[in-house]
């Protein structure tokens, strides 16, 4: 019942006006920038972070949580109208709800794809309400080994579950690993990688890597292969349903909407699989098989719904064990870093009201979303005519002054420039970029809890195993490593001898 | 680090794909950079103490090995016709070869931003990013985009700097904005 009132509390904060009027804008905000195409949530939110730059950290995480669900919100619209997701996780809700958009029911898509949203997001932020306590109590009894575990997971993870290419994903993972080797070591004091440039000692800022990847990475990579005709863009009026469509798409939200949270939740989740999966089940459940690959609504309604519930999902681990699971996780990561709070199992006890503020807000975010998008969705599909060259410009423009604005130095425009370089080559051949952000984020502080875990062992490498929970970290660990040769040597044939 | 990436994306104008060897470049960059932090290792004053046995070194000694590790790892993969899937999206275009000359521009205005921001202020280097990263791009309306790089700087000087706090800096019209 505690968290109930620290909840309500948080609910009696964001109720101030001035704190409406910042979820409010953030909505807004959040929805226009994720909207415009190229721009998928992870972008949008680093994009915007500097706008909170000289907040007070509550009023920050109230723009924060609308931001947040705006931009997941616009990448659909997007995805839906224009056929291109802005994230590998919207990839789903393209595959049927372009069709319906081209069949002419635009409206009825984007209507399942918000009302779907608003269900799976109040639903994945109350299951955040009920389950981040009992993992924080659990993460409290956690050591250093255990978490050094669970980092080493998340990086196995990000590299090999996702995406189609291990060695890829190892690449992009090392490169990050080395970005956030720069700077003056922790606990030593020792400078590494910082090539005697005093403004680097203090590390490569995660935004300033995150806005350069992802902002400047693209823009380069849209300008060398700028398609010369305007894409084709779906009209579109204001998103409606009939009797019809609820009743096809109530049960695809709830069932999204139980795939994605738990996938969300695992420190090596995401919302590629639940999306897939949810995808899957629909089109097996459906009583209207013929319309699948046509433009079947319940292929909208299950995965959109699965993507908010996962996003949901990911602030379990993100806010419980500090550990991000997605990009756009990463980035709000580093937001709070930006305001020196660390998550983790303290941040319930040391920033309590901050965390329940922020709950609160994610609740009122996705009301204020719903009321706000089926009206403006008509105006939101005209922000997918804005010329290139102004979007581009304008991405780059945002994004040179946020990354000016985190420290105030010039040479983090040279720094953005270079990172956004190797954004483009990571674009170019084809390198994930996620392992990359988790990389430069998790890795300085995997190093301290191993460093941490051999202090208690004198150097010995038996400290990194530390109780159980560090056994079926590494038991996990060793299965996704093996994934390939269990496929190979036990499902495939035991999926032989069944058919 | 920047000219290294350039050229290694330079000498590629045919369509990726299989039998893509500017993928080796990758790899003698990720070579160059496990070799590179190697070394820095070798560099570092090797401190323990008793509440830190490992050090300073040991974590990029490690991640400098894996680079070459993985250089190696990828070289093979490429030998065997392993390729990545160039990023596709609704504005991109990969049927054509790579645009240099609009990238090279893009990266002009962008340089001249961070060159000027300090001396000039944001107001200016701004206008100039947002006008030059225009044009880069191929649009020809020179007035129009005039008119909206300086609404776009002044208003985002005036909301962010002045309304929210954030560091832009004014550089020579400290006073008059």
């Amino acid at each position: 019942m505690d968290n109930l009132n620290n909840l309500m509390q948080g609910f009696a904060d964001v109720m101030d006006p001035m704190n409406l009027l910042l979820a409010l804008i953030g909505v807004l905000v959040g929805t226009a920038v994720g909207v415009l195409p190229g721009i998928g949530p992870a972008m949008t939110v680093a994009l915007l972070l500097p706008i909170t730059y000289g907040m007070e950290p509550v009023q920050a995480f109230i723009m924060f949580a609308g931001i947040f669900y705006g931009g997941m919100y616009g990448g659909s619209t997007t995805s839906i109208l224009l056929n291109t997701p802005g994230e590998s996780s919207s990839v789903v809700t393209a595959i049927e709800g372009n069709k319906m958009a081209k069949a002419g029911r635009a409206a009825q898509a984007l209507a399942t794809a918000a009302i779907g949203s608003f269900v799976a997001g109040t639903i994945g932020t109350l299951l955040l309400v009920l389950v981040t306590p009992i993992v924080v109590e659990f993460a409290v009894s956690l050591g250093a080994p255990d978490y050094f575990a669970l980092m080493l997971l998340s990086f196995i993870a990000v590299t090999s579950v996702l995406g189609s290419s291990r060695v890829r994903g190892l690449v992009s993972l090392l490169l990050g690993l080395t970005i956030g080797l720069v700077g003056i070591d922790a606990v030593s004091g020792q400078q590494r990688l910082t090539l005697g440039i005093p403004q680097l000692a203090d590390g490569i800022d995660v935004v300033v890597v995150a806005v350069g990847i992802f902002a400047v990475g693209e823009a380069l990579w849209v300008a060398a292969h700028l398609r010369r005709r305007p894409a084709e863009i779906i009209p579109v009026g204001r998103p409606w349903m009939g009797k019809k469509d609820w009743k096809r798409s109530w049960k695809p939200w709830l069932r999204g909407t139980a795939y994605g949270f738990p996938f969300g939740a695992l420190p090596a989740g995401g919302a590629e699989i639940p999306t897939f999966l949810s995808y899957a089940t629909e089109k097996r459940l459906t009583k209207h098989p013929e319309e699948f690959g046509k433009g079947a609504i319940e292929g909208v309604a299950g995965p959109e719904a699965a993507n908010n519930a996962s996003a949901a999902g990911t602030l379990v681990p993100m806010l419980a064990l500090g550990l991000p699971t997605n990009a756009t996780a990463a980035v709000m990561l580093a937001a709070f870093q930006s305001y020196g709070i660390q998550p983790g199992p303290l941040l319930f006890e040391r920033e309590a009201s901050l965390v329940w503020v922020l709950i609160a807000s994610l609740f009122v975010g996705n009301l204020l979303l719903l009321l706000l998008n089926l009206p403006l969705a008509p105006a939101w599909a005209k922000l997918l005519r804005i010329p290139r060259p102004y979007l581009y410009a304008g991405i780059l423009f945002f994004a040179s002054m946020g990354a000016y604005a985190v420290n105030a130095q010039p040479l983090d425009l040279f720094v953005l420039l270079a990172l956004g370089l190797l954004g483009f080559a990571m674009r170019r051949f084809g390198l994930p970029v996620l392992p990359l952000i988790v990389g430069v984020i998790l890795g300085p502080r995997a190093e301290l809890q191993g460093r941490r875990s051999l202090q208690l062992s004198g150097g010995e490498l038996s400290g990194l195993m530390g109780g159980p929970v560090s056994y079926a970290v590494y038991t996990a660990i060793l299965l996704v490593l093996a994934w390939p040769l269990i496929r190979r040597f036990v499902v495939r044939p035991l999926r032989e001898r069944s058919a | 680090m920047s000219s290294e990436l350039n050229e290694r994306t330079v000498e590629d104008a045919r369509p990726p794909g299989a039998g893509d060897r500017a993928q080796y470049g990758v790899c003698a960059f990720l070579a160059l950079l496990g070799t590179a932090v190697i070394v820095d290792g070798f560099g570092i004053a090797q401190v323990t103490s008793s509440t830190d046995p490992v050090g300073p070194r040991a974590v990029p000694l490690f991640l400098g090995v894996l680079l070459l590790v993985v250089a190696v790892l990828y070289a093979l993969d490429v030998a065997r016709g392993g390729h990545g899937e160039p990023e596709a999206g609704e504005d991109v275009d990969l049927s054509t070869g790579s645009d240099w000359r609009t990238v090279l521009t893009l990266i002009a205005a962008f340089v001249v931003n961070a060159v000027l921001i300090e001396p000039l202020g944001w107001v200016i280097s701004g206008t100039l990013l947002f006008w030059g990263t225009a044009f880069a791009l191929g649009n020809r309306h020179y007035v129009r985009n005039l008119l909206i790089a300086v609404t776009l700087s002044l208003t985002t000087f005036y909301a962010f700097a002045i309304g929210l706090g954030v560091n832009l800096p004014a550089g020579v019209l400290q006073g008059i904005l």
